[in-house]
């Protein structure tokens, strides 16, 4: 747009680093020259994390739930063996445990230490889930929590929080919405959003004029 | 979820501590249950509100444990990260920030 601007302004200034981006050049230089850290590895890390693991691992598992009810038992008694039949698992997820929403209760997940979550079915956790606000109201006001990401539960369902920690990180088998017989499980995983895996949200709701969807 | 997720972190440096968290946990540094109670206290400082549990956490979590592991004292890591933005300042705009960069450096 403006090339003068850079050849006057730019080209004789130096580079920037934020304190906090020296700190961490700085640590990252000094642990892998000690041989603590492999910068090929830390590069695969950050890869693997924005790229192949996320919220739709989980919905696979929960669409697998829904439409298989022996791995839907399997799942509830022993989660990590079960999601690990997917080919899921890993850091983050050595001791997954999935609590089951019904029409008479709701699920919500916390950590209320710090930001304990199933990375492997959910990936790293949301801004507002690592928040103080979110850590301490989601134990004392379940239900106006839900209120705030727009999910209204009949008075009589009632609301259990379950509290991850390092050991024990749980996830939601959310309900399935009405509607969806015969979906294949590709087309039920896409109602499913991470939020309902978390219990702040519930599956997206299907088109009321199925006929009216583009095909 | 057909669609795509957001990258989980705002910002290249919070990947980086992300990563070297998880590399040093594998290393065998610590274990996931003392980062998290490490966290969990980093967070909530004496006579002031309770933090968010984001990336800048994580990273003052990890110098706390590296300083105290005798890995990475804070001395050698503040000396390092005024070597980094002397080099930065050296560094033309727009190309990578290397440590030689320090008119300072010495191999």
């Amino acid at each position: 747009m403006n090339h003068h601007h850079g050849d006057h302004d730019h080209v004789h200034h130096g580079s920037e680093l934020s304190p906090v981006e020296a700190r961490v050049r700085a640590l990252e230089s000094l642990l892998t020259e000690k041989g603590y850290l492999d910068p090929a590895a830390l590069d695969a890390l950050v890869e693997l994390y924005e790229t192949k693991v996320g919220p739709h691992l989980g919905a696979r598992v929960v669409a697998r739930a829904w439409v298989d009810p022996a791995f839907r038992t399997r799942l509830l008694t022993e989660a990590t063996p079960a999601i690990a039949e997917l080919g899921i698992g890993g850091r983050g997820g050595e001791h997954i445990v999935v609590v089951e929403n019904t029409p008479e209760m709701h699920n919500l997940v916390v950590c209320t230490l710090c930001s304990c979550y199933p990375w492997p079915v959910l990936g790293l956790p949301p801004v507002w889930y690592k928040a103080p606000p979110y850590r301490a109201r989601a134990v004392i006001d379940p239900r106006g929590v839900l209120a705030e990401f727009g999910v209204t539960l009949p008075e009589t369902t009632r609301i259990t929080v379950w509290d991850s920690t390092a050991e024990t990180r749980y996830m939601v088998l959310p309900l399935r919405p009405a509607g969806t017989d015969g979906f294949s499980e590709d087309a039920l995983a896409a109602l499913v959003t991470r939020d309902s895996m978390i219990g702040t949200g519930l599956p997206k709701a299907l088109p009321v004029e199925p006929a009216e969807m583009p095909v | 979820m057909t669609d795509p997720s957001p990258s989980p972190f705002s910002a290249p440096w919070e990947a980086q501590v992300f990563a070297m968290v998880v590399s040093l946990r594998e290393a065998g540094l610590f274990t996931w249950s003392e980062w998290a109670e490490r966290l969990g206290q980093g967070i909530r400082p004496a006579g002031a509100p309770e933090r968010p549990a984001d990336y800048g956490a994580w990273l003052a979590t990890l110098e706390g444990i590296l300083a105290e592991r005798g890995v990475a004292d804070p001395e050698n890591v503040a000396a390092r990260t005024e070597a980094f933005r002397r080099a930065a300042e050296a560094t033309p705009h727009g190309e990578p920030i290397h440590l030689e960069n320090d008119p300072l450096y010495r191999p």
